[in-house]
């Protein structure tokens, strides 16, 4: 009873921004420049929210998140350039192939103990930029041109869809024993969790969000190169989750949202933004290590007089 | 007419050159309550490893309800029906209560992520079916009231019994406890021994103690094991052990280590 009016809740609030925005957008009072930060900030809280299910909710130390959304944004990209499929099919095609990218690194990573993944992804994320950049058929390193198709429309209920498919990940049984592989591996294992199989499934989820994103950005910024996914851009994603306090799924949208809006202040100095940055993040760990909202939610910052809570 | 649950049979394991178990032979019968007792560094939670999948034994083989174990992962052979505590307790610290429950109870549930992600009817029904066991599990153990508090802010007691009842909501046919009491005054001893006793009866259980202390075991423990350096040396009723020279020599050795130490 409770979780479906909070439900209704989330889904008029989402419905008023949504709707506002569309309006300030169609009459002109918000403009190309603002509507590109709102699709760039839904694209940043996709990937932050992606990342978060593998590393806050999995615990699961993923460093190449770009390298997915690479595919989706390569992928899709082709998919309506080359072979003129309607842009939704496309960011579906474009979130199975990152998914099975997601399936071929973390198949036989996962599977070991110890942070093999980190490696495994650093490296995936590098060797899926070179196969890019050496990749005639896509432009190589000179990028590909791609109509765009985005809008605010698209960016919002991508990130709509990924926050629903994810919160209701998490809350079930299946998101608890992701959980319960963070909190206790071994633990976990003993009480009868498929250990292996919990982290490939979120860290599949993980690549096909972060292939949807790499969808809607591909189709809102005319062209491609793959230099835009490199570890910078992994970086980025790292920080939105680590920022939000790991296991916090407002926390990595808040995140996303923070610094989409710091960064566009600062695009016109680039190297001041990774000074800035980096001091963000060395400050953040020495008076907050848990990040912006620990493991906790939003909403339960509200519930005061009321002790404890789950994580995420 | 008795049932074999387990059957260890010269079961053995090897780290690098040290043998930390060897030609260890082991039978339960379904319902027993027997203890598994010996001095520090005897083998005895590289043992309990063994029988979950934690260690695979370098030798000898595990049957476990007519099924061999070798081979299987620690989450297999919790799905066949054993089920454990931790030595140094191993709690999903961050999780609630309620919630370190309901991960070992994750199979009872069937639904499947599809359903939990459109959120089909089956999801709401099979966690629905998922909160009211766990809470019964709860219950028991007087852990009910903080189903919402997060597990490490529970006192050391309450810690050492929500660890029983996330075993046991895993459904077990054996369980298998590793030094439940340690920590523990000997009233909160004493309650837990009585707990222990309850739950088998309630729930048909088949279980394997671990009790570094040699009085407590003798109280509640009807057939009891002792190994020594990795070796049993000795196994019977409890009064025989009470009397093995073997066992009083072992207990004895390590008084003398202790006393040296201190
Ligand atoms: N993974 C491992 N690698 C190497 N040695 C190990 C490993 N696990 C256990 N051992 C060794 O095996 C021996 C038995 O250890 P174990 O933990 O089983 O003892 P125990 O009987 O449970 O003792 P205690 O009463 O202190 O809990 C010890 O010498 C220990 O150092
Ligand atoms: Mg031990």
């Amino acid at each position: 009873m409770k979780k479906s009016k909070a439900f209704f809740g989330y889904s008029i609030l989402a419905l008023v921004i949504y709707v506002v925005v569309q309006v300030l957008l169609t009459t002109g009072m918000l403009d190309a420049y603002y509507e590109n930060i709102l699709i760039t900030m839904c694209i940043h809280i996709m990937l932050a929210v992606s990342l978060h299910l593998v590393i806050g909710i999995t615990g699961q130390f993923s460093i190449g998140h770009a390298g997915f959304m690479a595919v989706g944004a390569y992928v899709s990209a082709i998919a309506t350039m080359n072979f003129g499929l309607p842009f939704p099919i496309a960011i579906l095609i474009g979130a199975i192939f990152a998914g099975l990218a997601g399936l071929l690194v973390g198949v036989p990573t996962l599977r070991l103990k110890g942070d093999y993944l980190a490696i495994a992804t650093l490296g995936f994320a590098e060797i899926i930029r070179i196969v890019f950049i050496n990749l005639d058929y896509v432009g190589g390193a000179a990028g590909i041109v791609i109509n765009q198709m985005t809008n605010w429309t698209y960016a919002f209920f991508g990130v709509v869809i990924t926050i629903l498919v994810i919160s209701n990940f998490t809350n079930s049984r299946h998101g608890r024993g992701c959980i319960s592989i963070r909190e206790d591996e071994v633990a976990a294992d003993a009480m009868g969790i498929n250990t292996t199989y919990y982290k490939v499934v979120a860290f599949v989820i993980g690549s096909a969000f972060a292939g949807v994103a790499g969808a809607i950005y591909s189709h809102q910024f005319f062209f491609i190169q793959p230099t835009a996914f490199n570890f910078l851009k992994s970086f980025d994603i790292l920080i939105f989750v680590v920022l939000g306090g790991l296991g916090s799924l407002s926390g990595s949208v808040i995140a996303a949202i923070l610094l989409t809006v710091v960064s566009f202040y600062l695009q016109n100095f680039p190297e001041t933004r990774m000074i800035i940055y980096s001091a963000v993040l060395i400050i953040i760990m020495l008076y907050r290590p848990t990040g912006l909202l620990g493991t906790k939610e939003v909403t339960q910052l509200f519930k005061f007089g009321k002790r404890g809570g789950s994580s995420a | 007419m008795t049932n074999l649950l387990i059957k260890a049979d010269n079961v053995g394991i090897q780290f690098g050159g040290l043998k930390a178990v060897q030609g260890f032979d082991m039978y339960l019968n379904q319902g027993e309550l027997v203890g598994l007792i010996g001095p520090n560094g005897a083998g005895k939670t590289t043992t309990f490893n063994m029988l979950t999948g934690v260690y695979q034994p370098t030798e000898g083989s595990i049957t476990f309800d007519g099924k061999n174990l070798k081979g299987l992962q620690p989450y297999q052979v919790t799905k066949l029906g054993i089920s454990r505590t931790f030595q140094n307790i191993r709690l999903f610290k961050d999780m609630t209560v309620l919630d370190n429950v309901k991960v070992a109870n994750h199979n009872v549930a069937k639904h499947s992520i599809i359903s939990s992600i459109f959120r089909l009817p089956s999801h709401f029904k099979g966690e629905a079916d998922m909160d009211t066991q766990s809470i019964e599990f709860l219950k028991i153990f007087g852990l009910d009231k903080y189903k919402d508090e997060v597990a490490k802010n529970l006192p050391y007691g309450m810690q050492r019994r929500l660890e029983i009842a996330r075993a046991l909501a895993a459904k077990p046919k054996l369980l298998l406890l590793d030094e439940p009491a340690a920590g523990m005054n000997p009233q909160e001893t004493q309650d837990l021994m009585d707990l222990i006793a309850f739950i088998r009866e309630e729930f048909d259980l088949t279980i394997l103690l671990i009790e570094h202390d040699m009085h407590l075991v003798m109280g509640i423990c009807e057939r009891i094991y002792v190994l020594d350096h990795g070796q049993l040396i000795a196994d019977g009723l409890p009064e025989e052990i009470r009397s093995n020279p073997k066992v009083i020599e072992a207990y004895l050795g390590e008084e003398v280590v202790e006393d040296v130490k201190s």
